[in-house]
């Protein structure tokens, strides 16, 4: 079964992350780095990626004949994804491990375990023999 | 969508020659991890030269000796490495001359494969991954391809699999008469769990994939042959079978799903059902009825019904309640219902379905909901219905069967909806 970690953080969050020190930096990439590694060595991982900051986001509608109108003010309270991860395990109890151990990322002051990670299942093509 | 896949003889060739390989470099080197490495590369080899340079004349000394060369390489390599590390001397490995390979065939090398990699100290993902590439021959990039997934991802669970083989210390070896009574339960879990990989995401994109419900019965078939005197193999080979004969009508011509009573049954395999039917048949005569069988038997009363009225649902009903004594699950209990509302009523079955509502192991099970909801459909509750239909929506965790429901519970709204806007005069 898939399931997708999404990180999520409001526009502040990424605002306030272009201001961590060096130390936090580095902290925070090595754990990455770490985390990485070990959802490949596993055998579980399917896809990561990282998104660019919501500065540049922008709504896109269809206008006339299909063209597009392009929309970007967002509200503060606003969520943006930040990245993802796609994970191939056996069940949902797996994939919670996998994102308490993502959410324990050292964060500004290194203060670890505050980055909440939305688990999602991902839909599959199959369907169901039901026995 | 025609079924038609792209295997070329050479690689149909290679898919059945692979166990046998690889038993006799097996148990020849007695390191079954790296050998299944030697042999792997072995079959690459010949991927690439077989084509240009023809098929050698022994198919199956050609890969024995290739994989045999690479193993001698491993096991220097090995040798070096651990002097360098200046540790303890081990004994010399055993190379032998590659000559007379067929005398060093022995039958039963593709049961102790897959008694292998079926191991319950396994995970199950581990355990499917690599009885799909020590004994059904494939590839790692065909596997991962066919459970999408990066061929990385899918090359780390077969060597941890394997890993986790050379830590526990599995003998290459037969199963004793006690160790297959124990651990033949999960070799057919796993072989079933391939096959309804197959089968059920055989719905649009499975182009340039493996026909994984097609190699899960040529695995069956092969163990059949080795456990002539276990029915339950050949039950489950019976249900693969009857199963698989209804693939071209399950699906429309968007990919939508179609349920078994609107199956347009002529498009179903009657080859595929016969030889089930018959396996079943052959089964059943020898007394101890076990799980596949019956789910075998089910499929076929299913498959022998020219038209969905004519199914006999009490001989269904029957054998639900003969499964509910030998294995009882909740999903044993939850078709037990269908068949009780389509023998006694819906208004039976919904009775029948009070008893799964505080199943743990049903909670967040999306089938209780759309059950349900065609239990209430059936009565003409369609509030009901629809209500249901949306729940069982919003739980299924694949989109054929979201897509499928949400058609329900709209087809059921737009009904609705024209009853209550039909002008009163037309009413009777």
């Amino acid at each position: 079964m898939k399931y997708i970690l999404m990180m999520n953080g409001k526009k502040s969050d990424f605002e306030g992350y272009a201001r961590w020190s060096k130390e936090d930096l580095l902290a925070n990439v090595t754990f990455m780095r770490a985390f990485s590694k070990e959802l490949k060595d596993s055998g579980v991982f399917v896809a990561s990626e990282g998104l660019g900051w919501p500065n540049e986001a922008r709504l896109v509608r269809a206008g006339a004949k299909g063209k597009p109108i392009t929309d970007g003010i967002f509200p503060e309270s606003k969520e943006f994804l930040a990245g993802y991860w796609i994970v191939d395990v056996e069940n949902a109890e797996q994939a919670f491990a996998i994102a308490a151990n993502l959410s324990q990322a050292p964060g500004a002051g290194s203060i670890k375990g505050c980055m909440p990670v939305e688990v999602r299942q991902v839909l599959s093509g199959h369907s169901d023999l039901g026995l | 969508m025609d079924g038609q896949t792209s295997d070329t003889p050479i690689e149909l060739l290679l898919r059945e020659l692979t166990p046998q390989v690889l038993g006799v470099v097996a148990r020849r080197f007695r390191d079954f991890p790296s050998a299944e490495d030697a042999v792997q590369e072995a079959l690459l080899a010949a991927f690439r030269q077989w084509p240009k340079e023809g098929i050698p004349e022994s198919p199956r000394g050609w890969l024995i000796k290739v994989a045999s060369r690479r193993m001698t390489d491993i096991v220097r390599s090995e040798m070096a490495r651990r002097e360098r590390e200046a540790a303890i001397a081990e004994e010399e490995p055993v190379v032998e001359p590659v000559e007379e390979v067929e005398a060093e065939m022995d039958p039963e090398d593709t049961l102790i494969l897959l008694f292998m990699c079926c191991h319950p100290a396994l995970s199950t993902s581990s355990a499917i991954a690599l009885t799909l590439r020590a004994v059904g021959g494939l590839t790692t990039a065909e596997i991962a391809n066919a459970f999408l997934v990066p061929e990385a991802t899918m090359a780390q669970r077969i060597s941890r699999a394997k890993q986790c083989i050379r830590v526990s210390g599995v003998p290459f070896r037969a199963p004793t008469q006690q160790e297959r009574g124990e651990r033949l339960p999960a070799v057919l879990h796993v072989l079933y769990l391939i096959f309804s990989e197959g089968y059920a995401s055989s719905i649009g994109s499975q182009l340039q994939r493996v026909d994984l419900a097609r190699e899960a019965i040529r695995l069956t078939r092969s163990a059949r042959v080795l456990l002539q005197e276990d029915t339950e193999v050949a039950g489950l080979l019976a249900l693969m079978l009857l199963t698989d004969a209804r693939k071209a009508a399950r699906t429309g011509r968007d990919g939508e799903l179609i349920p078994l009573d609107k199956q347009d049954r002529s498009l179903w395999d009657r080859i595929e059902i016969s030889e089930g039917t018959t396996l079943l048949t052959v089964a059943l005569s020898k007394g101890a009825v076990g799980f596949y069988q019956l789910q075998a038997a089910i499929a076929a009363v299913h498959d022998e019904a020219a038209q969905a009225q004519d199914t006999d649902w009490p001989q269904i009903l029957a054998l639900y309640e003969l499964l509910q004594r030998v294995q009882p699950s909740p999903l044993v209990t939850l078709n037990h219902a269908i068949a009780v509302a389509m023998v006694q009523g819906p208004a039976r079955g919904l009775e029948r379905l009070k008893a799964l509502d505080h199943d743990e192991r049903l909670r967040g099970y999306y089938r209780l909901d759309a059950v349900r909801a065609h239990f209430f459909e059936m009565i003409g509750d369609f509030d009901k219905a629809i209500q249901h239909y949306r729940a069982a929506a919003a739980r299924t965790t694949s989109l054929p069967e979201l897509n499928y429901l949400i058609t329900q519970a709209a087809r059921l709204s737009e009904f609705r909806k024209e009853q209550s806007e039909r002008p009163a005069n037309t009413k009777w």
